[in-house]
C-alpha cells in the first residue's frame, strides 16, 4: 500500500501483531560490543590497544602475586623459597602486620584501639545514614570522641568526662544568655563559662572522683602510637574537626562584620598558601617554643591541630563556592520570614550549600587522609616510617614493593569508600530535592 | 464614563475591604542609595490598615526598592519607616519582628528547594514564632487548603509549576500571620495560564480585609482590587490616585506614556 492510498481508503487491522525480538546485531552483548568496543575503525584500534596494554600489565604483575610467599621470617628465608622464580615476599606484612598497625602500641591492650574504630563506626552510622539509624545513636555520636580519646591513650576517664561537661557548661551559659544578651555576648559568655569549667572546677574536682572511682585505664604515650592506627587517628580527628571549622571560616569570611571577615581571609590565605610540610616542621619545632616553659604538648596533638587547620582552609574555600552557587533568593526569602542569621543559615543556606559542596569536601577529606603520610618527615612512625624501619632491619634489607603495595591497598581502600559514600550522598540528596 | 480596558476583569467582592484609619506603614521623606545612584527620591507615603496598594512603573524606577525597604531587605539611608508602630533602624531586634509580621511574596518564589512544601510552610512558625510543630502543620494544611494545593503537600518545589509554587508561597507567608503582604512583581515570571490562579488567590486575600502593597503589571487586578494606585518613575512616586481616576484620568504626562504603552493603546 502507498501512503496515499492508506491515508484515502478506510482500513481496519485484522489481527494484532505480537511484540517482536529486536534483530540480533541490536540485542544484548553484540549490541553491547558493537556500540562501546568498535563503533568504528578508530575505536576498534583504541579497544585492541587497550587490550593489549592491560593482558601485557597483567601478565608481567601476576606471576609476582601468584608466585607470592606469605609465610618466611626474612628477605633471604623467602629467596631461598622462591628459588630463584618470581614471586612476591608478603611474608614481611604478615611478620610485621602487628607494627604496620598498630604502630608498637602494647599487644595485650591492642582491644583498645579495635573497640575505638567499632566506636567510631557506632557513631558515624547516624551521621552518615540519617533514615536508616535511630535518632537515639547520637548519643553514642557525642560521645564517642571523649570515648576514644580514653580508650587509646589511656588514663582516667574522669578527665574525658570533665572536658565533655565543660562543653556542656559553655552551651548551658549560651542557652541562658543568648536570649537575654544577644548573640556576641552569649559566645563570649559561653567560651568563659567552659574555660572557667576546666581551669577551676576540673582542676580541684576530678582528682577527687579518681578517688571514689577510679575508672582507670593502662597510659599508652603517643609516641608508642604508629602504623594505620596512627595514621587513621590524625586523618579522621582531622577530618571531623575540619568540617566545622571551614564552615565557619567560609561564614567568616562572608561575613559583613569587617574584623571577621578579614582574620577569616588571612587564616585561610597564609594557612593555604604554605606546604603542610612547612607546617608540620612549624608544629614539632616552634609550637614549644611558644608554649610557656614547662609544658609538655604532646606531638600527636600539636600534628592533629595542624593538619586540622590546613585542610579547614581548604574546607573553608570549598563551602564558600557552594555558599557563592546559591541564589541570593534564597537568603531573601529566609530573611523576609524573619529568621535569624543563625537561623537562616543552619536551615535554609548551609544545606544547600553543603549538599553542592559534597564532591569538594570529599575530595579535600581524601586528600587530607593520603597527606597524614608526611607526619615521616618529623619523626612519626606511620605506616611509610614503619617501611622505612623494616627496611633498615637486617631481616627486610632490600624489600620495597611488597610494603608499598601493602600500604598503598590500605589507603586505597579508605579513599575509595569515601568517594563511594560522597556518590552515594549525591545522588540520595539529588533524588530527594529533584 | 467608560472603561473599556477592564471588560475583563475578576469580580471582587467588596463587603469586607475596609480602609481603616489606623496606620500600618508611614514612609517619611525617604531616600535611599546604591552607592552614589540615588534609587529612591524623598518617598513620602502612609499605609492605612485594609489599604491594597498598587505600585507600577517602568522597569529601573525603584518600585522593587521600596518595597523591600519596608521590611529591610534593603536600607533605606535617610527619613523614616514605621511599621506597625515599629520605626526601622539598625536594631536587629525590630527588624526581625517587622519581617515577621510583615509577608513577602517574590517575583521567583524563593522557596526553599531542599525542604517539601509543608516543611517550606512550617519552618518560620516553628524558628521564629515558636510554635509547636503539629500546631505548625494544622496551620498551614489550612493556608495550603486556601491556596488550593493541599494535595501536593509533600512534594518538594521543584515538582510544582510556576503557579502553584507562587500559592505556595503566598501560603508560606501566610503562615506567619502577617499582618501586611508585600508583593513584587508575583505574576512576572508565570506563563499566561498560570497568572490567573495566583491572581485569584491575591484577590481573595484582599476581599479578607489584609493590607497589601503589591508591585504589578496586572492592571485589571488594580482596577478590580485597589483603593489606590501608585506611578513611580525615577526613584519617585510620580502620581497617586484611586484607580478608576488613574487610568482614565492620568494627569501627568510620564503617567500618559506609561499607561499608553502598557495598555497598547
Ligand atoms: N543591589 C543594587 N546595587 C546597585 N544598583 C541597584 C541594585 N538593585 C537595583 N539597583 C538599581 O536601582 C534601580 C531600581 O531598581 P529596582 O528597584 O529593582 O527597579 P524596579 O523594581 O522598579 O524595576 C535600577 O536602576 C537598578 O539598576
Ligand atoms: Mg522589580
Amino acid at each position: 500500500m502507498s501512503d496515499t492510498h492508506a491515508q484515502t481508503v478506510p482500513y481496519v487491522r485484522e489481527s494484532m501483531l505480537p511484540q517482536a525480538e529486536p534483530p540480533v546485531a541490536e540485542r544484548g552483548v553484540v549490541k553491547w560490543i558493537r556500540e562501546n568496543l568498535v563503533s568504528s575503525w578508530l575505536n576498534a584500534i583504541l579497544t585492541l590497544v587497550s587490550l593489549y596494554i592491560i593482558w601485557w600489565v597483567v601478565s608481567h604483575v601476576w606471576g609476582w602475586f601468584a608466585g607470592s610467599v606469605w609465610n618466611a621470617g626474612s628477605l633471604t628465608e623467602c629467596r631461598e623459597i622462591l628459588a630463584g622464580e618470581e614471586g612476591a615476599c608478603f611474608a614481611v606484612i604478615a611478620e610485621r602486620w602487628n607494627q604496620l598497625v598498630f604502630g608498637f602500641y602494647p599487644p595485650e591492650l591492642y582491644w583498645r584501639p579495635l573497640l575505638a574504630l567499632a566506636l567510631f563506626f557506632a557513631a558515624i552510622a547516624p551521621v552518615l545514614f540519617p533514615e536508616r539509624v535511630p535518632r537515639a545513636m547520637f548519643v553514642v555520636t557525642a560521645a564517642m570522641p571523649f570515648v576514644n580519646v580514653w580508650l587509646i591513650w589511656g588514663g582516667s576517664l574522669w578527665g574525658p568526662i570533665f572536658v565533655a561537661l565543660g562543653f556542656v557548661a559553655g552551651w548551658g551559659a549560651w542557652r541562658l544568655a543568648q536570649p537575654r544578651l544577644g548573640v556576641l555576648a552569649g559566645a563570649i559568655l559561653s567560651v568563659l563559662a567552659a574555660l572557667l569549667w576546666w581551669g577551676v572546677v576540673t582542676g580541684w574536682a576530678s582528682p577527687d572522683f579518681a578517688r571514689i572511682l577510679p575508672l582507670d585505664l593502662q597510659r599508652v604515650t603517643s609516641r608508642d602510637i604508629g602504623g594505620f592506627l596512627l595514621s587513621t587517628i590524625i586523618g579522621l580527628s582531622a577530618i571531623i574537626l575540619s568540617l566545622p571549622l571551614g564552615i565557619l571560616l567560609a561564614l567568616g569570611r562572608q561575613s559583613d562584620l569587617f574584623i571577621i571577615n578579614k582574620v577569616s581571609v588571612a587564616f585561610i590565605e597564609v594557612i593555604r598558601g604554605i606546604p603542610l610540610i612547612v607546617w608540620l616542621f612549624t608544629a614539632q619545632l616552634l609550637l614549644n617554643y611558644f608554649l610557656p616553659p614547662g609544658t609538655n604538648f604532646d606531638l600527636l596533638l600539636r600534628v592533629i591541630i595542624m593538619v586540622t587547620l590546613f585542610s579547614a582552609a581548604y574546607i573553608a574555600e570549598v563551602v564558600r563556592g557552594g555558599l557563592a552557587a546559591l541564589p541570593r533568593g534564597q537568603y531573601e526569602g529566609a530573611d523576609s520570614l524573619g529568621l535569624s542569621y543563625w537561623q537562616s543559615m543552619r536551615l535554609i543556606i548551609l544545606p544547600q550549600a553543603l549538599k553542592i559542596s559534597i564532591p569538594g569536601i570529599v575530595n579535600t577529606f581524601i586528600g587530607l587522609f593520603k597527606d597524614t603520610t608526611l607526619v615521616v618527615f618529623i619523626g612519626l612512625l606511620d605506616p611509610i616510617g614503619f617501611s622505612n624501619a623494616i627496611r633498615a632491619s637486617t631481616d627486610w634489607n632490600g624489600i620495597y614493593w611488597e610494603l608499598f603495595v601493602f600500604i598503598g591497598v590500605l589507603f586505597f581502600i579508605f579513599c575509595y569508600s569515601m568517594g563511594r559514600y560522597s556518590l552515594y550522598l549525591e545522588k540520595k540528596l539529588s533524588r530527594e530535592h529533584r | 464614563m467608560t472603561d473599556t480596558a477592564f471588560d475583563d476583569s475578576p469580580k471582587v467582592d467588596r463587603s469586607q475591604m475596609k480602609v481603616s484609619d489606623e496606620v500600618a506603614i508611614e514612609i517619611a521623606e525617604m531616600n535611599k542609595w546604591y552607592g552614589t545612584f540615588h534609587v529612591l527620591r524623598d518617598i513620602n507615603l502612609t499605609v492605612y490598615r485594609g489599604e491594597r496598594i498598587v505600585i507600577c512603573g517602568p522597569s529601573g524606577s525603584g518600585k522593587s526598592t521600596l518595597i523591600r525597604c519596608i521590611n529591610r531587605l534593603e536600607e533605606h539611608q535617610s527619613g523614616r519607616i514605621v511599621v506597625d508602630g515599629t520605626e526601622l533602624s539598625s536594631d536587629l531586634k525590630n527588624i526581625d519582628k517587622i519581617r515577621s509580621e510583615v509577608g513577602m511574596c517574590f517575583q521567583h518564589f524563593n522557596l526553599f528547594p531542599h525542604l517539601t512544601i509543608l516543611e517550606n510552610c512550617t519552618l518560620a512558625p516553628i524558628w521564629v514564632r515558636k510554635v509547636p510543630k503539629k500546631e505548625a502543620e494544622e496551620t498551614a494544611m489550612h493556608f495550603l487548603e486556601k491556596v488550593k494545593i493541599p494535595d501536593q503537600a509533600n512534594k518538594y518545589p521543584g515538582q510544582l509549576s510556576g503557579g502553584q509554587q507562587q500559592r505556595v508561597a503566598i501560603a508560606r507567608s501566610l503562615c506567619m500571620r502577617p499582618r501586611i503582604m508585600l508583593f513584587d512583581e508575583p505574576t512576572s515570571a508565570l506563563d499566561p495560564e498560570m497568572i490567573k490562579e495566583v491572581l485569584d488567590t491575591m484577590i481573595e486575600l484582599a476581599e479578607e480585609g489584609m493590607t497589601m502593597i503589591c508591585v504589578t503589571h496586572e492592571m485589571g487586578f488594580a482596577q478590580a482590587v485597589a483603593n489606590r494606585v501608585i506611578f513611580m518613575d525615577q526613584g519617585q512616586i510620580v502620581e497617586q490616585n484611586e484607580p478608576r481616576e488613574f487610568f482614565n484620568n492620568p494627569r501627568s504626562d510620564r503617567t500618559k506614556l506609561f499607561l499608553s504603552q502598557i495598555l497598547g493603546h
